[in-house]
């Protein structure tokens, strides 16, 4: 078929559009596209480009604050951090490419949110991934774990920006749809930033990078997809990166940029070329007029609509004034890169093209985004959690329970994965890896750049809005352990499908959950991505709002640690008692998905992580965050494996919730003799629990004269070992 | 006998290592060579005389591992 055949609704349907939404393109062009035209329409209006289904529900959220500089709507948020540093920053979903073809899925997931960040003036300082995978048992999947993390490694060592964190889970939801959430996090001068606008009439379209190939056509509406039996028949849309070409683009974006050679500048991600012009058009209330015989094409007889609709990686395109075109030019050819004038910005909001001296394309901008569809899809309010019966929790071998937890792969040992990636590149890395939050210096400063991702799935899938509230908690008390206090969330919501009124109302009811936790924490919502259709042959995943958040440090004096050191005192702060409902007690030990999940305590939560965060800054103490799997687990976790401890629970504690109940918004904290009156002081108000001290070798955990858990840490550490061991040999 | 496997990547996908190659031969002077693909050459030493099995298990084996049919093609010969 040509790219000029007239469309017709048949060409309509196989491109993803509804009878509907055909009609209402016929309508606004008042004639009938040609086949080009459909296609950047099906690629705009797809649920990837539109969120044409969340729209009206993301406005719930809180955006703006007395730090936020830049909100939703840019290519990523920007929010201060002080003495003229602002920190830009974004999480991006690549969930079904790198179900198809893991390893160049998730690698190409790093490279879209690196341009994402460094487009606007940032530099990349940080890398964090927040991954989902099924059971380890599910055909593929081992090869899914080995690729995705491979594909993450191999992008971001190439490119020189450390991987400092994440998280790692698994559940059978994700069997046939594996999550990839990448997030960057970038830092500028608050006067150095730039956005994708097409503004001033006149000024010169420049196209850089990569030539246009024909991988990834209709990579964009692949995302609003439904997977099938026939998943692999879709896979010549996955596109491969070349992440030393991207280390160039950053270092050519930046150089153009600090010479002031730039007006706007935006990546080519979904929908290549075609969102790139529309939303610039857009953002700035102006056209373009592009000749697409200019644009750098890798194969011979590529078509105005490959051309449009191509995802090939590690491109850009910028707005230039006619002046600095050539300036602009001798920059990207020093680097080493294509750079060529395509077109120019017009009054006239519509943008066109003309392919060999013809007319390929003429479109109005507003219909395509600013006027897309947008619906208020039907959903239902998401079923109770029932409280369940249990059995008698009060003589159990807690030891055993304890074992078979720390064997599952919910908790194994992460570091097989992140062992593959560098954490350090750029000498910036303060607390990396494994630890709850990553914290890195700004370069050439003290402040601390912290960041954390948080979900945990399974409380969303039982209740999703206390279940996404907590994951917002989660984070503060995480970037409370490395001393940082949250300025900015950036959500990546994975979803099922919308049409699905339950799931759109695990959707609704989730970022009603997160707006109540974002406005009671004061943490904005700055940037985000909304991914929809996670599921194959009916499964639906688990609802899985991922919360990005960044904190700062004003000025770093101590490296946080996580855990303790022969001789500490050992404290909980918070309740000493949990709760079980969506704990993963019950997942694991009794095998129940089951129980209600509380809602959040937001001042107490505030009160203890205000606290903590300024134990850790003072060097006062190391803290771990109690989340999944309770008390026991931060103690594992927090003895390294090396040093143990003897700790006695308070009389009259029920004992499963004591060590394994969760949602009590508490720490565990480990605090040296000399410091312990400076840390009373800071704790005043609040309610904390002497346990006990760290040492010996033996995790020992007494309650009422009777000792619940006695064992070897070296032995716990070994089987939190086992889960992802397979992965170093791979 | 020996059979000889070729894989190389789809002619729509990318190939930063030919790009890479064809740069630093326009750097040495090799301008005229416009575009570089890089592959793979396995040779395999298989039991067996009936050339058709042969084939066919090889065939298995280059869907299953020897190439990644996501984005690499494969070409089979026998002698």
């Amino acid at each position: 078929m040509r790219w000029d055949a007239p469309a017709t609704a048949e060409l309509a349907r196989e491109h993803g559009l509804s009878e509907e939404e055909y009609r209402r393109i016929l309508d606004s062009l008042g004639r009938t596209p040609n086949l080009t035209e459909l296609g950047i329409f099906a690629a705009l209006w797809s649920e990837h480009c539109s969120y044409k289904s969340s729209r009206v529900h993301l406005r719930k959220l809180p955006t703006s604050g007395p730090r936020v500089v830049q909100g939703p709507g840019e290519n990523a948020g920007v929010v201060e951090l002080g003495e003229g540093w602002v920190t830009v920053f974004k999480m991006e979903s690549h969930n079904h490419p790198s179900f198809i073809e893991p390893y160049q899925g998730a690698a190409t997931g790093v490279g879209g949110i690196l341009r994402d960040v460094f487009t606007m003036g940032a530099r990349p300082i940080m890398l964090l991934d927040s991954l989902r995978f099924g059971a380890l048992e599910a055909p593929r999947m081992t090869h899914l774990v080995d690729g995705v993390v491979r594909g993450i490694g191999d992008y971001g060592n190439c490119v020189g920006v450390p991987t400092v964190g994440g998280e790692v889970d698994f559940h059978p939801s994700y069997n046939g749809n594996v999550l990839v959430n990448a997030m960057c996090v970038g830092v500028a001068r608050a006067d150095g930033l730039f956005f994708g606008r097409a503004s001033g009439p006149g000024n010169r379209v420049v196209y850089l990078g990569s030539k246009t190939g024909r991988d990834g056509i209709h990579g964009a509406t692949m995302a609003s997809d439904v997977f099938d039996e026939t998943a692999s028949e879709k896979r010549p849309t996955v596109q491969v990166g070349d992440p030393f070409t991207e280390k160039l683009l950053i270092e050519c974006c930046l150089e153009l940029m600090d010479k002031g050679l730039v007006v706007g500048i935006q990546d080519m991600g979904a929908a290549g070329l075609t969102s790139s012009a529309f939303e610039m058009a857009a953002r700035a209330g102006c056209g373009l007029t592009l000749d697409l015989s200019l644009v750098p094409a890798r194969e011979k007889g590529m078509s105005p609509y490959e051309l449009m609709l191509s995802e090939s990686q590690e491109r850009m395109l910028l707005v230039v004034s006619p002046a600095s075109v050539q300036p602009v030019l001798d920059v990207c050819h020093r680097w080493g890169l294509d750079a060529v004038e395509v077109g120019s910005v017009t009054e006239e909001p519509e943008v066109n093209a003309t392919f060999d001296g013809r007319e390929a394309f003429r479109l109005p901008v507003a219909p395509l985004v600013d006027d897309a569809p947008r619906y208020e899809r039907p959903w239902v309010n998401p079923d109770p959690a029932a409280p369940v019966t249990l059995p008698p929790l009060h003589e159990r071998r807690w030891g055993a329970d304890l074992r078979a937890m720390l064997s599952s792969p919910a908790f194994a040992d992460t570091h097989t994965v992140w062992q593959q990636y560098d954490q350090s590149v750029g000498a910036g890395t303060v607390v990396g890896p494994g630890a709850d939050a990553a914290l890195l210096l700004l370069p050439g400063t003290s402040i601390g750049v912290a960041a954390t991702t948080d979900c945990n799935a399974l409380a969303c899938g039982l209740d999703p809005r206390n279940g996404a509230a907590q994951a917002v908690a989660e984070a503060v008390r995480n970037l409370a352990c490395v001393g940082a206090e949250p300025v900015g969330v950036t959500d990546c919501l994975n979803f099922g499908s919308p049409e699905n009124p339950i799931v759109m109302g695990q959707f609704v009811t989730a970022l009603e959950g997160m707006g109540e936790a974002c406005r009671a924490f004061e943490v904005p919502v700055v940037s985000g991505n909304v991914s929809f259709y996670n599921e194959t042959s009916g499964n639906t995943i688990l609802p899985t709002p991922t919360v990005g958040m960044v904190g700062v440090v004003p000025e770093v004096r101590h490296r946080p640690r996580a855990t303790w050191q022969d001789g500490d005192a050992i404290y909980l702060v918070g309740a000493v008692e949990g709760e079980l409902g969506g704990s993963r007690f019950l997942q694991v030990v009794l095998g129940l998905e089951a129980g209600p999940v509380p809602a959040v305590d937001y001042a107490a939560e505030s009160r203890a992580a205000a606290a903590v965060r300024a134990l850790v800054r003072h060097g006062l103490a190391s803290a771990k965050d109690l989340s999944d799997g309770g008390l026991a687990v931060a103690a594992v976790e927090m003895s390294g494996g090396a040093c143990g401890a003897e700790l006695t629970m308070p009389e009259g504690v029920a004992p499963a919730r004591a060590l394994f109940g969760e949602w009590r918004g508490g720490f565990l904290l480990a605090v040296a003799r000399e410091s312990e009156r400076a840390f009373a002081r800071t704790c005043e108000g609040l309610p904390v629990t002497l346990l006990g001290a760290a040492r010996g070798t033996r995790l020992r955990v007494s309650l009422g004269g009777k000792v619940l858990l006695d064992e070897l840490v070296g032995e716990l550490q070994r089987l939190r070992e086992k889960g992802l061991g397979w992965l170093s040999g791979a | 006998m020996q059979v000889e496997v070729r894989v190389k990547l789809k002619q729509q996908v990318l190939d930063p290592q030919g790009e890479a190659i064809r740069r630093v031969l326009a750097g040495l002077g090799y301008s005229e060579v416009e575009q570089v693909r890089v592959g793979k050459l396995m040779l395999l030493e298989v039991a067996g005389g009936d050339a058709k099995k042969v084939r066919t298990r090889v065939e298995e084996a280059c869907r299953e591992v020897l190439a990644n049919t996501v984005i690499e093609e494969f070409e089979v010969r026998l002698p």
